[in-house]
């Protein structure tokens, strides 16, 4: 299969992007500075990230389609007031997931952001829930394009008037060169920032206007290094659809009207293990010393037994260190708690820490 | 002092009496982007030829050091173990990895000069 490009990749190219391939497109890993670079820019200036390759849905449809997107989303959508968003999972009935996305709710329906990887076949699970009663259109027409970082509020609000006014995850339509555009205040990086969907023969001026006011390009590797000190997960690594929400330390996602009557898919293995517990959880890990403990990583306890695996670890370039996230049994998940981790033949000491490694404040709203 | 050699695995290394100092080349710094991690062998052990001698890593992956040559490792540079962000601002330089005494100065024989690596490097990478 041809490898796809975004509406970007000749501003990437002319950027000297290195490239890598990312669920079929070709994306920018890093650009000439390096990652570490790319990482400390984005959290003391404003950082862009091409996310074109995420799937943008657009379900069409009135409060029907809303009683039927709660037989599938965890979600009290019914009282979501219309342009804000909320972090939920498309799950199958043993609530494994099968993918994260964020939901926005707009006057004539709801536009889902869903991961590159996985946007095809969610469109296909969605179209056969919902029996294709309603207009579904994954949009291949729409570039995504974020910014993050301190300065983002400043120099996207001058290229496009108002954004400054929404608050943390919410969102609105903005009008750019007399066309239309959709902003959300939301990222993935723990920055303040936003992130703009923008018809493909925008997208370039777009972000070279971004450039112009002092943002610069960052890759998808610097992406990895913000989204894990920030405790964000990511598709693939610690989730997939051996793990639930509540293994994953997301039962915040989870509305608590829902928990209460079911009726979502997966809502009774939900309800279930929040009774029981869940055998397993999502850690934050901090090895000692500068090792980095990668994805696969056996981790065992202090007498050496197995106690789970490292999901996604690198080193953070704001933390100085190396950080880790995975999963691990239940009664050895409490902060502080004194771990080894197999790195290369040999077990090296490590410790449960707390989630995110790295915070600032949002613009936080009323949602 | 012999002039610089470089292998495959894009090592440099330079001979000084029977004493070898051994570092990644430029070029591997810059396939490998930000270098946050360097583990380097025990002082006093042997490495083998073509054998790992260590392990750098960057904020994307952990790839394996290996030596030219055989010898005994006489020191180690523990400034870039302390400091991994040394080796990119100074590979051929001041962050050298380790040093080694050669059991057989033959082995550098079989090693290029910097015009044939920088000809292996810019194939390789292209």
């Amino acid at each position: 299969m041809e490898i796809k490009k975004t509406s970007l990749n000749k501003l990437h190219q002319d950027s000297q992007a290195k490239f890598v391939e990312f669920a079929g497109y070709e994306m920018p890993i890093q650009y000439s500075k390096g990652v570490i670079e790319e990482h400390k820019f984005t959290r003391s200036h404003a950082g862009i990230f091409d996310v074109s390759h995420m799937g943008q849905l657009f379900i069409y449809g009135n409060e029907n389609l809303t009683s039927d997107l709660e037989k599938i989303f965890p979600l009290d959508l019914k009282n979501l007031q219309q342009n804000c968003s909320k972090y939920s999972f498309l799950m199958n009935e043993e609530a494994g997931i099968y993918d994260d996305l964020i939901i926005t709710k707009l006057e004539d329906g709801y536009l889902i952001i869903l991961n590159a990887a996985c946007k095809e076949k969610d469109f296909e699970i969605l179209s056969n829930i919902l029996s294709q009663k309603y207009k579904m259109e994954l949009s291949n027409d729409r570039a995504l394009v974020a910014i993050q970082g301190p300065k983002a509020v400043e120099i996207l609000n001058e290229t496009i008037n108002g954004v400054k006014n929404l608050t943390f995850m919410t969102g609105d339509w903005f009008d750019y060169n007399g066309r239309k555009l959709f902003v959300t205040r939301s990222g993935y990086t723990g920055e303040d920032g936003f992130e703009v969907s923008i018809l493909n023969d925008l997208a370039e001026e777009f972000t070279k206007s971004l450039i112009k006011k002092g943002a610069k390009l960052i890759g998808l590797g610097a992406r990895d290094t913000l989204r894990l000190e920030a405790g964000l997960c990511l598709y693939g690594h610690e989730l997939d659809l051996n793990k639930t929400p509540v293994e994953a330390n997301l039962r915040w996602a989870i509305s608590k009207e829902r928990l209460s009557n079911g009726g979502f898919v997966g809502s009774d293995k939900i309800i279930n293990q929040i009774k029981e517990g869940a055998k397993q959880i999502r850690v934050g890990i901090k090895p000692e010393g500068r090792l980095i403990a990668r994805e696969k990583t056996k981790i065992f306890n202090e007498t050496e037994l197995p106690i789970g695996e490292i999901t996604s670890g690198t080193f953070g370039p704001s933390i100085n260190g190396p950080i880790a996230m995975g999963y691990v049994d239940k009664e050895f998940s409490k902060i502080d708690t004194k771990i080894l981790l197999e790195v290369r033949g040999k077990k090296h000491p490590a410790n449960i820490c707390k989630l995110p490694f790295y915070k600032k404040s949002y613009v936080k709203g009323v949602n | 002092m012999t002039e610089v050699k470089f292998s495959k695995e894009h090592e440099w290394i330079i001979l000084e009496g029977d004493v070898a100092t051994i570092g990644i080349t430029q070029h591997a710094t810059e396939m490998l982007g930000d270098i946050v991690f360097a583990e380097l062998p025990e002082k006093g052990s042997n490495v083998e030829k073509d054998g790992t001698a260590g392990v750098v890593e960057s904020t994307k992956a952990a790839s394996d050091v290996y030596t030219p040559v055989s010898g005994e490792v006489v020191d180690i540079n523990q400034a870039i173990v302390d400091d991994p962000a040394k080796i990119n601002e100074d590979p051929e330089g001041t962050a050298w990895f380790f040093k080694l005494k050669m059991k057989d100065i033959s082995e550098l024989n079989s090693l290029m000069n910097k015009e044939e690596y920088d000809k292996f490097a810019k194939e390789s990478s292209s």
